[in-house]
Formats: structure tokens, sequence, C-alpha cells
């Protein structure tokens, strides 16, 4: 067990962690966090796994400046595209309207912020 | 020569998605259309000169990897980019009649098409596995972007959706990637196939290839991934479902397939190939038989395109421990298949976006009555619809003779139930179109009729997937051993 495999083993359970929530939570903005999240452990086995010869490589260390880039423009899209649809229906998670949400809706209002 | 050929082909989409961004719908259409010609003669032209003097590699300013970008020029790839050009070309012209130049918002078409056309042709010509990456992501935010065009909260929910499956596949095939990078130190698909034939690295670590599988296969819609791909094909614009369905989905599928037949030999199992193949199967009949159920007419079509993906996943089991000449006759079939599922499509699309825009409803029974006013797009969506079902001489007839003969021949006869069944239903689906445009009960006979040349474009298309069949041959012999020019 080396110090660059640490970091490996760091990114998995971001990437699990994030899966967790990508899956589970209906909010878009926490979906979108959740995205971000398994984004940095991605990131992190990128950069770590390659250390494993001794020294830092320089591959994975542009590949991950490329991948923040393609990440912040994704999310960049995420949000302008969840603020106009919350602007559009006041909805805030992917439900369809007319149709009643899984859970009781009680349990969700504390949770969901504001609907206007 | 082909330096300015490359050149062209990449520099310029990405140049008129700038120029395109400057200028209104109008102007921007002009720009277009001048952009759309540079293109296909472009891609015409690389054909043509791989077609006589066979398949290169291509550096990117001259810059060697790891670290410069590598571009794998075959076969195969041109078809696709030629392929690309006459559907996006198709598209385009389309959408500068279709589109209404009134809603200012309509002027972002054009940078997201030709963002769109980037991405996909660093995909064809892509080799190695982190530009696959990123050019996957450029198609995936401007398809997004494409289908948020529509404006409405419905349009905006579909978009939403498919954004969040599209980032969700990306990050499992980059997940598979970096795993890939930490066990073999390269990035080129040549040189890990290379490294895993040599031995020198030992195989049997699936892990990695699985999870850049899952991530294409949700990218591609694939049976029970598939519920993000209907909403979104079937709310956005004609010409953007058209755009959609014929290519996009395609984009993540050809990276599948290239990474399955270089890696799946050594990193792949019997199991993994049939459970994608039974994937495959069960979209073909369920994809049919919603498409059947449905109400609305894109939503027909966007089902429809569910279960032709399906057969795209035929690929897996067929060539997965096989002779030579079976797995050849199978990636040979799956590529007419997408080929004409590609040409069939796009024209079924943009042929319901003008019956829909005749009948003011995208309800299926609104059709009624149709088929006196508008027997041009009920044409070639018929026309379409018959490759779709594979009857002889379309190319999807080609297809799927080549699917059943490879499967005959490796012994896997039950594909053989899939491939009758889903053209069964797919006839099923079709004709309920038909007989709900041909029943002649109403008094409505007041129809809008769509300017002449939108009616054209579809007929064009279906008519080159109709005659698809008749020129296999040669559009095959180009692509031979497509995907093995992995000599440097």
């Amino acid at each position: 067990m080396t110090i660059h495999l640490l970091y490996a083993f760091a990114g998995v359970a971001l990437c699990g962690i994030g899966l967790f929530g990508f899956i589970r939570l209906d909010h878009l903005l926490r979906k979108l966090m959740a995205f971000n999240l398994m984004g940095s452990g991605v990131f992190l086995v990128l950069v770590g796994l390659a250390q494993r010869v001794g020294q830092p490589d320089p591959v994975p260390q542009a590949l991950v400046l490329t991948g923040i880039v393609v990440a912040v423009a994704a999310t960049a899209l995420a949000v302008v595209l969840i603020r106009r649809y919350y602007h559009l229906s006041g909805q805030i998670t992917l439900a369809e309207p007319g149709r009643e949400p899984v859970k009781k809706p009680a349990a969700d209002a504390h949770r969901e912020g504001p609907t206007e | 020569m082909t330096l300015w050929l490359m050149a062209g082909l990449l520099f310029t989409p990405l140049a008129w998605a700038v120029l395109t961004l400057l200028v209104d719908f109008r102007k921007g259409r002009v720009v277009t259309w001048l952009g759309i010609l540079v293109q296909v003669l472009v891609s015409l032209a690389l054909w043509a000169a791989v077609a006589s003097d066979g398949g290169f590699y291509y550096f990117l300013g001259g810059w060697q990897a790891p670290l410069g970008i590598e571009l794998r020029v075959d076969g195969l790839a041109v078809t696709f980019v030629l392929l690309t050009a006459l559907v996006a070309a198709a598209c385009g012209w389309h959408a500068s009649v279709y589109l209404d130049p009134g809603k200012s918002w309509h002027r972002y078409f054009w940078p997201l098409f030709w963002f769109l056309w980037a991405g996909l042709n660093v995909v064809w010509l892509g080799g190695d596995l982190f530009n696959l990456y990123v050019g996957l992501e450029l198609i995936s935010l401007a398809a997004v972007g494409l289908v948020a065009l529509g404006g409405q909260a419905a349009a905006l929910r579909a978009a939403i959706r498919y954004l969040m499956a599209a980032l969700l596949g990306s990050l499992a095939y980059l997940l598979g990637v970096a795993l890939i990078y930490g066990q073999f130190g390269t990035l080129s698909l040549a040189d890990v196939t290379a490294l895993l034939s040599d031995g020198t690295v030992a195989a049997g670590q699936t892990f990695p290839l699985v999870l850049m599988l899952f991530g294409l296969a949700l990218k591609t819609a694939l049976f029970p991934m598939h519920g993000w791909l209907p909403p979104a094909h079937g709310i956005a614009k004609s010409p953007v479902s058209a755009l959609l369905s014929a290519l996009v989905v395609k984009a993540s599928f050809y990276i599948a397939a290239r990474l399955w037949l270089d890696l799946g030999g050594h990193l792949g199992g019997y199991e993994l190939a049939q459970l994608i193949g039974v994937l495959g199967g069960l979209a073909v009949i369920w994809g049919s038989w919603l498409a059947f159920r449905q109400t609305k007419l894109k939503q027909v079509v966007a089902y429809s395109s569910v279960a032709q993906i399906g057969y795209l996943f035929l690929l897996f089991p067929l060539t997965w421990g096989v002779t030579d000449a079976i797995s050849l006759q199978a990636q040979q079939g799956i590529t007419l298949q997408v080929i004409s599922h590609a040409l069939a499509k796009a024209a079924m699309f943009l042929a319901a976006g003008n019956l829909i825009m005749s009948v003011g409803s995208n309800r299926v029974d609104a059709l009624a009555g149709v088929s006196r006013f508008l027997p041009f797009s009920l044409f070639s969506f018929g026309l379409a619809g018959v490759s779709l079902m594979g009857l002889p001489p379309t190319g999807g007839f080609a297809a799927k003779w080549l699917l059943l003969q490879a499967s005959l021949a490796s012994g896997q006869w039950w594909w053989l139930g899939v491939l009758l069944a889903g053209g069964l239903l797919s006839a099923a689906y079709v004709f309920r179109v038909y007989q709900a445009s041909f029943i002649d009960n109403t008094d409505t006979d007041h129809f809008f009729h769509p300017p002449k040349s939108l009616e054209v474009i579809p007929l064009i298309l279906a008519l080159l997937s109709l005659g698809l069949g008749l020129v296999a041959e040669p559009v095959l012999s180009v692509m031979a051993l497509p995907f093995e020019g992995s000599s440097r």
C-alpha cells in the first residue's frame, strides 16, 4: 500500500459517494453536485494510479486539466438549463407535472427549498 | 493534399461554429449553406483519397502521441465522415427552411449544429481513448443544447434528463479510461491492443472495459437504459431529432464497437458478449412494441430508434470467439445497419416533422385524411419504414441478411428470432401510421402545405436508404477490413 494508491482509493471512494448521490437525490442542483464529486473522484484515480512508476506522470495531469474544463462546461450548461427550467415550471426535480412524486410531499417540502 | 483535406475537415466546423455565433438566424443560414458545401466536398475528396490509397494515421500539427492528437483515418472512419456530411447537410438544409426565423433563440441552432458536426468528426477519426472522450462530451453538450432549443418546460425537462444520463455515461467511460491508463500507461487504442496481444501485460482485467461499455451503452440508449431517449428525441425540433437519432447515438456506439473489436478478444468474455446481445435483442422487441403503442407520431419514431439501436448490439456476440470470416460478415452487417438506419431515420423524422406541420398536431390519429394532401411526405415516411422493416432491396435488408448469415454460421441461432420479430413489429408500427393517415371520414380538409423543399429532402434520404442495398458491395469494399487498419 503506497501513498499514490491511497489517492486512487480515495478517488474510488469519492466516485462511489457521488454515484450514490447522483442516483438517490431528486433535487437537480444536488444531482449536479454529486456529478461534480464523481468527476473529482475520477480525476484523482487518473492522477493517482498513474504514479505507480515512482514519479509523477505529466500525461494524466494534462488530461485532468482538459477533463476539468469539460466538467466546468458541462456544469455551466446544466446550471443554465436547471435555472431556466425552474423559471418556466417552478420545479426543481424531473417529476412529470400532474404525477405525484414518489415520496410524500410533506417530507420533501423542507428539502426542496422555496417553490414559487 | 491530404493535409489540406484533414485541415478542412476539422477546421471548418469549428470556424463556422464561431462565425454563426456572431450573426442572426437568416445570415447564419447563408453562412451555413457555404460551410455545408465545403464540408461535403472535403468529405467526398477524403473518401475518394482513402478509397484509392488506403487509410493512414494523421498527427494533428505534427505532434506525436501521447501529448499530440492521433487520428486514425481508415475506410470505416471516412465512410462515417461521408455519412455524417450527407445527413447533416440534409438536416441543416431542412432546418434552414423549417425553423422559424422570428424566434430569436433559433439563431443558436447554427453554432450548436456546427459544434455537433465537429464532435462527430473527432469521434469517427479519434485514435486515442481520451480524445474520444472529449469528442463525446462535445457531441453531448451540443446535442443537449439542441434539444433545449424547443424552449418550453417539457423540452428543458427532456434536455436535463438527457444531460444527466450523458454525464453519467461520460464519467463511467472516463473512469474506465483512467484504469486503462493506470494499467497500460498509454491512451492510444492501437498501443493498448499491441500490448495486450504481445502478452507483456497480464490480461483478464475486464472491469475497465465493462465500465467503458456501460457508459457508452447508456449514451447509446441500450435497453434498459433507454429512458432518456424518447422524450429528448420526441420533443426536439424535427431536424434536431433527425440529427440525434441518425448520428449522435451512433457516435457512442461506434466507440463501443471499436473498443470491443480491439480489446474484446482479450478482455471480454462469452458471458459479457451474450449479455450485451440479449439486451440488444430485448431492446428490439420492447422498443418496437412501445413504438406500436405510442399515440404521438414522433414518439413512434423515437421508440423505433430504441429498437433499431438494439440490432447494433448484436455485434458483440457475433464477433466474439468466432472465425474471422464470420466476424467480418457481422461487422459489415452492423455497418450497413448503422448507415441505413441513419438515412432512414433522418428521412422518417423529417417527414414526420412535415406531417405534424401540415396537420398542426403531433397525434397519430390526427393524421386522418392527410393521405390526400401530403402524399410526398407520407411516401418518404413509408420508404424509410420499408428500410427499417428490412424488405429487399433496401439497405436494412442487406444489413439484416448479413447478420442472419453471421448468426447461423456462428451457431447462435437464437438471434434469428430477434431479427424476424423485429422486422414484423416494425412493419406493425409503420402500417399503423399509414392506417391512420388513410382514414377518410373526417371533415377536416384544411391542411397547411409545407414548402416543396421540405418535402424533397426526406424523399432524397429515403431513396438513398432504399438504394443502399443495391450498392452495398462497393460501399463495403471501401471499408474492407474496417476495424483492422492498426498497422502503423
